[in-house]
């Protein structure tokens, strides 16, 4: 399937991209994140992010469809 | 592709959000949060909470600072994930109305490179009676820097600069 991935902030600076399409076989927002940070090597542990799915916060255990946009987001510092 | 925080100008008004008067009953008023990658006009905004039925109106402004954490810094870039927090910031706004007795409620939040002294966040509040409009102002902000995706990256004075996330 292909994901379409947005990345913020430090995972902006680790991924070297805004946002890339990937297409890999994970099956849940878990699963993806695993392959990401290896191939990024992204530092946070999933305990530190939160999961967006098509512009909404869900779990990490949501199961995936072909052409979703997914987003790890790290610990927010507005205001 | 281009990062999302660049893409065109941001200053959405959320559609009409259900507000209850001095009655009790709905009105049409409007409660807004936005995000923006223009210069806030806190005259503009400040414009946006006048209602005849308020006879307080409390306004917040998070302004740029030259330190934190012990390093000099000499400015900020903000980031956000402008679809979603545009979407949990109005979630905020309808939260405070549901719990404080308040008329309208706007909130707009910067991104892109911020100056020492600009206004990166600016809340406001009108009510009938201080006491609503303070604690609403104050849960929306604290609301706000905690839960809507966007993040600050400071550049300090001596060359470094880092993205901040707290709860390290």
């Amino acid at each position: 399937m292909n994901y379409r991935l947005l990345y913020f902030a430090s995972l902006c600076d680790a991924a070297g991209c805004a946002g890339e399409t990937i297409s890999s076989n994970a099956p849940d927002a878990r699963a993806l994140y695993a392959e990401l940070a290896a191939r990024h090597g992204f530092a946070f542990t999933p305990d530190r992010l939160r999961v967006a799915v098509n512009g909404a916060f869900t779990g990490w255990d949501t199961r995936l469809a072909d052409n979703d946009e997914v987003v790890f987001l790290p610990p927010v510092s507005g205001g | 592709m281009e990062p999302p925080w660049r893409c065109g100008v941001r200053l959405v008004w959320q559609p009409l959000r259900k507000q209850r008067d001095s009655r009790g009953m709905a009105s049409t008023g409007p409660s807004v949060f936005a995000i923006s990658d223009r210069p806030i006009d806190v005259t503009r905004l400040r414009s946006e909470l006048e209602s005849h039925a308020a006879g307080a109106a409390v306004c917040f402004e998070g302004r740029v600072r030259d330190h934190n954490d012990g390093r000099a810094v000499h400015g900020l870039s903000y980031q956000a994930y402008v679809e979603l927090a545009e979407a949990e910031g109005a979630r905020i706004v309808a939260e405070a109305h549901d719990r404080y007795a308040v008329e309208r409620i706007v909130c707009v939040h910067r991104i892109g490179e911020l100056a020492l002294g600009d206004v990166a966040v600016w809340a406001g509040v009108s009510a009938g009676h201080r006491g609503a409009a303070f604690d609403a102002c104050r849960y929306v902000i604290d609301e706000v820097k905690a839960r809507v995706p966007i993040w600050k990256r400071e550049h300090y004075v001596e060359g470094a600069s880092e993205w901040l996330h707290p709860g390290a």
